[in-house]
């Protein structure tokens, strides 16, 4: 079967691969690219973990064909950090906390940094419904909630 | 937002944490691994490539109970790009009856061997039945459809109470139930029958005038971590391999796999990855041996990743329950006894923790009598794994929710009630031995004079209170460090970091030899950079790894000492290591300008050489935890949704280490706990097939199912932990379900006594009772 | 005499006894001395036992010491998850 010629933008770089028609942006990113930050721990779009944007758009890479990238621009958690410097939610993970085992943290950043771009000023009920589709079962949330709120308190400055 | 996060400190004679103020320990310090597990860049288990890697991928059962008659795997062989097939034949079989201690679980290999790879009978829908590596993953899937496998299908038994009578399907056809005195003849599936208790139920029953009893019955459900099981195995042809996974013990894994495959222990290198969540479920091994199994055959590295479909019907389940519990009460609120009769499922094996949750029962009381017993049931399901205090939730569900019954009976506040009969120090505990010093009187003050407990509800909620207990544990724990030649250390450590033991193992280190933290390095070594090293679990690493972490920087300090003893000519008396220097004492003290670790460290070569501190342990005199949460609910009485509007959790934590990532275990468990009561459980269908193998229909708690949950850290110390520590991390699961139902009861005068209390049942309960 | 308790099902092996009163210095020893006693003792028993003396509990420890005051209470080995 032939394989399908893509050129996309991923972090901002210019990307080329080939890929099977069935395969998923998250097949692409974790095997064909090796960028593993993002996660699967569903492939169905329940979890979140494999978030990233696509032209500006929050979507499950589970539930992207491939394919689908051609001429899009893609971003994903490797591309949130600025250099050598973290971006302010990044930070504040990092400061509140709001990660144990860290599997669902790249999912969450990436939706988090969607929803900030969105409304610099959510409300805590925001914050909560916005990240409903990442899964997380070590944290129980708080801490989390409580890093998104102090990052768009921050950002507002 | 309530933020009412505070620790109360009840200190004991502590020589440790009292004498000295602490730089590390209790601080909110960054965590080594964060930024890595913030940008992407941490590997987890399926997160790793080989070159020439091959993927493997696992044919199951689709029945919950067949003879396998025949596995004919030809015609998958002969398709290209398949590269080895492996099945029952495979794996040797283990002698039968031998049990091995392996870390902390006494396994029985012969089971276990059954369990990865079925060989006369698929146990339950999901079983592994052969497995395939081939140079893709489409052509390994497309491999499985053409392995031909003959079944005889058998009538099947999932629930607890059924797998019990007399007529019930037998999964093992020749399991006679340990410990019945006379034992019985014939065979059936009920493993084992325990028993706990002091005193006599009976007489303590003849003093009470007021007794409870119900019955209760519990779902099964899932650990749910978010990364499925995955591993990557490279077996070269001289025998020797290497095994990358996510994994909560990689030593306990290589013991397994080493043992499965039939292979010296020391040929397998086992690495344990990043692991996106285990809560116990990640204390066993799956693919693990199946992937070695496969590269062995085909002398190139096989990948196996569960998915998410695998990770629901194949492995870590928890138990469903059947449970009574009866208990009797003073009319002036003193118990005078309580019995509790305890069904677990273990799965298609013995060895459910059903032995764990008999002693945890009744622990938070002191009683004169008491007795509970339990009962470890073969059922068509996989074999449970551990789960967060496993065992404890569901026995400590069923006697909080009757505790709290007899409180509402007796006109007593749930929390005076408990107060009255809470176990302290010195008191025996129901399961057999005397409590050292203990926490549970103080986090039920705690707790009653939180602001939650004394905010009055609003109009229509219900508030609910369970207490809980586990016992932590401690095990064998390795640590080396090793001084650079600028004075910073490596901290080499052989426990996976599943929440942040990485930063509270460095804490430690760094305390204890009076650096800057940002001096300590910590990595998880690889099963050949360390002595053994017990898994993480049981609540264990922050207080057994504490006592290694601090026996090595006392190891490296007495080294530090010699060579400043003999660089300044002094007997090694007359040197002591204060602040993180070399300092002459006793009558030689200023005698010479004090040495620091880098300055002793930049001549170790002229000194003597290397400098590595070290120590190896098997930890002891883990310290056990109580813990009392208190719940706000809202039902809505038109679709039966119970909302939790807020939620404190108490726990006792001997001493937090990193206050952040204690408050997270609470955080966390107290949320499992909440799935676990109102939402989770598998759903089987009539053929024993599980119906809701997915996240979408097997639903967690997400973000906006939940409030904040205040935490309250209590410190009790444990005296055999040099910073008081111990162990935080299962308590927080034992409180919620009880606590939650006893606040689903005070919102609307109905008891339940069944898991989960989903809107439809809840619904149901609430137009019965009109 | 130190008192040695058995809990759980450890009666099925000793005729019915749950206490009596041994002289053992150490964990190893009293193993040894309840396998002279009870000769029907279970070979993993020791594989499947926590030891708790005075309320500190031991699992896999033969040396751990036993004071001829103490109190020691055998019962099942614990798990974590």
């Amino acid at each position: 079967m032939a394989r399908n010629h893509v050129t996309t933008t991923i972090n901002g770089d210019p990307v080329e691969f080939l890929c099977d028609t069935e395969q998923t942006l998250l097949d692409v990113l974790r095997d064909e690219l090796h960028l593993t930050g993002s996660k699967e721990g569903c492939a169905s779009g329940d979890c979140g973990a494999c978030s990233v944007t696509m032209d500006g758009r929050l979507v499950c890479a589970c539930l992207v064909l491939a394919v689908e990238t051609q001429g899009a621009e893609v971003e994903t958690i490797e591309g949130m950090a600025d250099g050598d410097r973290l971006h302010p939610l990044q930070q504040k993970f990092l400061d509140h906390a709001a990660l144990q085992c860290g599997v669902c943290t790249p999912g969450f950043l990436v939706a988090a940094k969607s929803l900030l771009e969105r409304n610099p000023d959510p409300t805590e009920s925001e914050v909560r419904y916005w990240l409903a589709g990442n899964l997380c079962r070590c944290t129980g949330y708080d801490k989390i909630v409580r890093a998104v709120l102090d990052t768009a308190a921050e950002m507002r400055e | 937002m309530a933020a009412v996060e505070k620790i109360i400190e009840n200190r004991i004679d502590d020589k440790t944490t009292d004498s000295k103020a602490l730089k590390w320990v209790g601080t909110r310090a960054p965590r080594p691994d964060g930024v890595d597990k913030v940008t992407g860049r941490a590997k987890f288990g399926a997160d790793t490539h080989l070159p020439n890697m091959l993927i493997g991928k696992v044919l199951r059962s689709p029945h919950a109970h067949a003879r396998i008659l025949s596995i004919d795997p030809s015609a998958a062989l002969a398709l290209p790009g398949v590269k080895a097939v492996v099945t029952r034949d495979d794996f040797p079989d283990q002698p039968a009856g031998a049990v091995q201690p392996a870390g902390e679980m006494i396994i029985n290999y012969r089971d276990m061997t059954r369990n990865i790879m079925a060989r006369e009978k698929a146990l339950y829908e999901g079983h592994a039945v052969a497995a395939v590596a081939a140079v893709s993953d489409r052509v390994a899937g497309q491999a499985l459809t053409l392995i031909k496998v003959d079944y005889e299908v058998l009538p099947h038994v999932i629930d607890v109470d059924e797998a019990m009578g007399a007529d019930a399907p037998l999964i093992q056809e020749d399991l006679i139930t340990e410990g019945m005195d006379p034992a019985p003849e014939k065979p059936s599936n009920i493993a084992k029958r325990v028993e706990f208790g002091h005193g006599d139920i009976e007489t303590g029953f003849s003093q009470a005038q007021v007794v409870i009893e119900r019955e209760f019955k519990t779902r099964p459900v899932h650990q749910g971590y978010i990364e499925p099981h995955a591993c990557l195995a490279s077996f070269s042809e001289d025998g020797q391999a290497d095994l990358w996974c996510s994994t909560q013990g990689h030593y306990v894994a290589r013991g397994h796999c080493a043992t499965l495959l039939g292979m010296d222990v020391s040929k397998l290198r086992v690495t344990s990855s990043e692991i996106g969540g285990g809560f116990g479920g990640k204390t066993v091994v799956y693919l693990e041996p199946v992937a070695l199994a496969l590269s062995r055959k085909a002398c190139q590295p096989v990948k196996m990743v569960m998915t998410r479909d695998e990770v629901f019907r194949a492995s870590g389940p928890a138990c469903g329950t059947s449970m009574q519990v009866r208990i009797g009460a003073t009319r002036e609120g003193k118990i005078t006894a309580g019995d509790a009769t305890l069904k677990f499922q273990a799965g298609a094996f013995a060895g459910s923790p059903v032995p764990a949750a008999a002693m945890c029962a009744f622990a938070p009381y002191d009683l004169e009598h008491v007795r509970s017993v339990g009962y470890d049931v073969l059922v068509n399901r996989p074999k449970v794994a551990a789960y967060r205090a496993p065992g404890a939730p569901l026995g400590e569900y069923a006697v909080e929710s009757v505790i709290d019954e007899l409180a509402k009976a007796l006109e007593l506040d749930p929390i005076e009630f408990r107060l009255l009969n809470a176990v302290r120090e010195g008191v025996d505990s129901s399961y057999g031995p005397k409590f050292g010093p203990i926490g549970c009187i103080q986090t039920l003050e705690a707790a009653r004079d939180h602001d939650h407990y004394q905010t009055p509800l609003g109009s229509g909620q219900g508030r609910g209170v369970a207490t809980g207990y586990w016992f932590n544990i401690g095990g064998q724990t390795s640590a080396t460090l090793n001084l650079s030649e600028d004075g910073s250390v490596a901290l080499v450590v052989g426990t996976p970091d599943i929440g942040g033991s990485r930063a509270s193992l460095a804490m430690m280190t760094a305390e204890t030899l009076g650096i800057e933290l940002d001096k300590v390095r910590p990595l998880v070594g690889d099963t050949s950079a360390l002595g053994y090293n017990m898994l993480t679990g049981g609540s264990r690493v922050t207080f057994a790894g504490g006592i290694a972490v601090v026996g090595a920087a006392e190891d490296l300090i007495r080294q530090l000492c010699e060579r400043a003893a003999l660089t300044w000519d002094l007997p090694l008396d007359d040197v002591e290591w204060i602040e993180g220097e070399a300092r002459p004492a006793n009558g030689r003290a200023g005698s010479e300008a004090p040495m620091s670790m880098a300055e002793i460290a930049k001549d170790m070569a002229k000194s003597g050489g290397p400098i590595v501190g070290r120590h190896s342990t098997n930890a002891q005199g883990a310290g056990p935890s109580f813990g009392t949460h208190v719940v706000d609910v809202d039902v809505d009485r038109e679709t039966g949704r119970v909302s939790v509007t807020r939620y404190t959790v108490v726990q006792d934590a001997g001493k937090a280490i990193h206050p952040g990532y204690v408050e997270g275990q609470y955080q966390g468990g107290a949320v499992q706990g909440i799935g676990w009561a109102l939402n989770e459980e598998y759903i089987y269908d009539e053929k024993g097939k599980i119906e809701n193998a997915g996240f979408l229909d097997y639903r967690v708690p997400v973000c906006s199912d939940v409030p904040m949950i205040d935490t309250v850290i209590v410190e009790v110390p444990n005296p055999e932990h040099p910073y008081g520590v111990r162990g935080v991390g299962e308590t927080p699961i034992v409180p919620p379900l009880a606590a939650i139902s006893n606040a689903v009861e005070n919102a609307l005068g109905i008891r339940f006594t069944e898991l989960p209390m989903s809107p439809p049942r809840v619904l149901a309960a609430i137009e019965q009772a009109g | 005499m130190a008192k040695i308790v058995l809990t759980g099902n450890l009666r099925l092996y000793t005729g019915g006894e749950t206490e009596l009163e041994l002289n053992a210095g150490t964990i190893r020893s009293l193993i040894r001395k309840l396998r002279e006693r009870y000769p029907d003792l279970p070979e993993s028993l020791e594989d499947e036992l926590a030891i708790s003396i005075d309320g500190t509990v031991h699992q896999d420890d033969w040396f751990a010491r036993i004071q001829p005051d103490s109190e020691v209470h055998l019962m099942p080995r614990i798990a974590g998850g």
